[in-house]
C-alpha cells in the first residue's frame, strides 16, 4: 500500500465510508497533499465504493478542492466588487511581481500558487486574501510584500 | 437634509451575555408549542434574505413524524458584501449553539450541523472548543443534543438550502426541486430546520427577553433588528445592528461619504438604488403599506460618483457566471450571455437596443431558473441597466 492509499484508508476509517463522508475526506486529502490528483480520486472511489466519475464530479464542483497540482501555500485573492474597488489589482500585481508567476500558476519550487477567489467576506476591510486558511485584510502592495517575504523565510526552514 | 432622522442603533446580537446555560435550561422547561407561539408572535423572519417566518418553519418541522430530524445552521455566508455571520460566530457562538439546541427541543431533533463556508475555516478551531463546552453542559442537564461542523469548500450556491444539503450528502451543490421543502424532506431526506446564523441568534433574544421586546422594534411586516454589513465608499465600513424599516435616505445620511451615487442593497443578488430613489426606499420585507421595500441579507454597499456602474455590473455578472451551478440552462447560459452581451454593447459591437434584449433574457431567467441564484440575477441587472443605461453604452 503506497502513502496515498494508506492516507485515504485512514481518512475513510475516521470519516466513514458513506457518500456523506466524501467531502470531508477530499478536504483532508487536499490539506495533506495540496491537491486531489486523479489517482487519489480513483483510490477514494474504490475505498468508499462509489463510481470514480461521481468523485470527480463532486470534487470539480468545489473551488477549494484543487484538482491540479498546487503549491504548499495557496494564495487566493478576492476579486469581488468591494476588493476590486479598493485596489485589489495593485495588490495582485505586487504578488505576481514578487513571485514571478501569473494567476493560476505555481512557483517552480512548488511553494506558492496564485488564484483569484470570489467574495471572501471581508468587504469592510478590502482588499483581502487568504493564504491557505489565514486571512489578510486591508492589503496594500507594501503590506503584501511584507507578508510574502515572511512566508518566503518560512519556506527556507520547512 | 430634510426629514432625516438618526438611525436607531440597537445592541442585542453582540451583547455579551454569560448566562446561556440559564437561558437554555429555562427555555427547555417550557412547552414546545408555547415556544413556537412566542416565535410566531415575534414575527421573526429569516435573516438570510428570503424572509420566511421562522416560527412557521419550526412548527412545520415539529409536526412531521420521523425517527430522525436535523437542525442546520447555515453559515455559508457568500453573498458579496455580507460578513455579519462570521462576526456572530467569532463573538457570540454560544447564542447560536443554544438556539440550535432549543430548536432541536422544539422540533424533536437530536442532531445539529453548522455548515461553515470554507473561507471561514479559521473559525473552526474555536468553534469546536465552544461546541465541546456546550455539549458538556447539555450532558450535565441530561439534554440530548449534538452539534457538528461541516466545512464547505468554496461554492456560493451552497448557501441555497437544498444545495447545502446536497453538499452535506457528498454531492455537487446543485439545488433540488421544491417542494418537498426541507421541513418535510431535508438532509438525508429527513425533516430539517435550516436557519441562517443571525436568525438563530434572534430566537435566542426572543426566548430570553420575550417576543414583545423584539416585536416592538422595526415596522409592520419587518419586525425586530437586523445586522447590516456596510462596505464600499463609506467612511465607516463595518457591521451595525439597526432596526428594520429605516429609509435608505437616512442610511446614506449616516453612512455615505457625501457623494453617494447609488447603494446596492442585498449584494449581487439584490437591487441597486440610485440617488434619486433613496427617499422612497425602505429596508425591510415586502408589505402592502411600505412602498418600495427592499429585503436584504444585510449587504449594503455604497458607491460614490467616481465609480463606473458598468464595472460594478461586469463584476457581478462574472461572479454569477462562475458561481452558477450549471444545472439548469436558463441560469448557466443566461449568466454567460449577459456578461458577453454587456461587453459587446460596451465595445460597440452591438447596438444600445441590445440591452433591452438582455433585459428580456433576465425576465426569462427570473421565470424559469430553478433556484434563487438564477432568478435573482435579474434584480441587479435590471436595476443597474435601467438606472445607468448611459454608463453601459459609453
Amino acid at each position: 500500500m503506497n502513502s496515498i492509499q494508506s492516507l485515504i484508508k485512514n481518512l475513510a476509517d475516521q470519516h466513514g465510508r458513506k457518500r456523506e463522508s466524501l467531502l470531508p475526506i477530499m478536504q483532508a486529502i487536499v490539506e495533506q497533499e495540496n491537491y486531489l490528483s486523479e489517482y487519489s480520486m480513483v483510490e477514494l472511489a474504490r475505498e468508499v465504493d462509489i463510481p470514480a466519475a461521481d468523485v470527480y464530479g463532486t470534487a470539480t464542483f468545489y473551488s477549494f478542492i484543487e484538482t491540479k497540482p498546487a503549491g504548499k501555500y495557496i494564495i487566493r485573492i478576492c476579486k469581488t466588487i468591494a476588493c476590486a474597488m479598493k485596489g485589489k489589482n495593485q495588490v495582485l500585481f505586487a504578488i505576481q511581481d514578487m513571485l514571478k508567476i501569473k494567476l493560476g500558476e505555481t512557483t517552480p519550487d512548488k511553494r506558492f500558487s496564485l488564484l483569484e477567489s470570489n467574495c471572501l467576506g471581508w468587504c469592510h476591510k478590502a482588499p483581502a486574501m487568504l493564504i491557505n486558511n489565514e486571512v489578510y485584510t486591508e492589503l496594500t502592495p507594501e503590506k503584501v510584500r511584507e507578508i510574502l517575504s515572511d512566508y518566503m523565510k518560512k519556506n527556507g526552514q520547512s | 437634509m430634510a426629514n432625516s432622522h438618526q438611525l436607531k442603533r440597537v445592541d442585542f446580537i453582540f451583547r455579551n451575555e454569560n448566562d446561556w446555560e440559564k437561558v437554555l435550561s429555562a427555555t427547555i422547561k417550557r412547552k414546545p408549542s408555547e415556544l413556537i407561539n412566542e416565535l410566531m408572535s415575534s414575527e421573526l423572519k429569516g435573516r438570510g434574505g428570503a424572509g420566511f417566518p421562522t416560527g412557521l418553519k419550526w412548527k412545520f418541522t415539529s409536526e412531521e413524524e420521523s425517527d430522525e430530524k436535523y437542525i442546520i445552521c447555515n453559515a455559508d455566508e457568500g453573498e458579496p458584501g455580507t460578513f455579519k455571520d462570521r462576526e456572530i460566530l467569532s463573538k457570540v457562538p454560544y447564542k447560536v449553539l443554544t438556539a440550535m439546541a432549543v430548536c432541536g427541543y422544539v422540533t424533536g431533533a437530536k442532531k445539529g450541523f453548522i455548515y461553515l463556508r470554507g473561507e471561514y475555516k479559521f473559525l473552526e478551531f474555536e468553534l469546536i472548543k465552544e461546541i465541546a463546552e456546550f455539549e458538556y453542559y447539555c450532558n450535565e442537564i441530561n439534554f440530548d443534543f449534538k452539534i457538528e461542523i461541516f466545512m464547505g469548500s468554496g461554492a456560493y450556491i451552497c448557501g441555497e438550502e437544498t444545495a447545502l444539503m446536497e453538499s452535506m450528502e457528498g454531492r455537487r451543490g446543485e439545488p433540488r426541486n421544491k417542494p418537498p421543502f426541507p421541513t418535510q424532506k431535508g438532509y438525508m431526506g429527513k425533516p430539517t430546520v435550516i436557519n441562517n446564523v443571525e436568525t438563530l441568534v434572534h430566537t435566542y433574544t426572543i426566548f430570553k427577553y420575550g417576543a414583545k421586546k423584539f416585536y416592538d422594534l422595526g415596522v409592520q411586516y419587518s419586525r425586530g433588528t437586523k445586522l447590516f454589513s456596510v462596505s464600499g465608499d463609506t467612511p465607516k465600513p463595518g457591521i451595525y445592528e439597526l432596526e428594520l424599516g429605516m429609509s435608505l435616505q437616512d442610511f446614506v445620511y449616516e453612512f455615505g461619504d457625501g457623494d453617494t451615487k447609488a447603494v446596492q442593497v442585498g449584494g449581487a443578488s439584490g437591487f441597486l438604488v440610485p440617488r434619486k430613489s433613496f427617499k422612497d426606499a425602505a429596508i425591510g420585507f415586502k408589505g402592502k403599506l411600505t412602498g418600495i421595500s427592499l429585503p436584504t441579507g444585510g449587504s449594503m454597499m455604497l458607491f460614490n460618483s467616481s465609480r463606473s456602474m458598468y464595472n460594478v455590473l461586469d463584476n457581478y455578472l462574472e461572479f454569477f457566471r462562475e458561481e452558477s451551478c450549471g444545472q439548469c440552462t436558463p441560469c448557466r447560459v443566461g449568466c454567460q450571455q449577459l456578461l458577453l452581451g454587456i461587453k459587446a454593447v460596451k465595445r460597440g459591437d452591438k447596438p444600445a437596443t441590445y440591452l433591452d434584449k438582455l433585459l428580456r433574457l433576465t425576465e426569462t431567467m427570473q421565470l424559469t431558473a430553478k433556484c434563487g441564484l438564477g432568478q435573482s440575477v435579474a434584480n441587479s441587472f435590471s436595476s443597474i441597466v435601467e438606472n445607468f443605461r448611459e454608463e453601459m453604452i459609453y
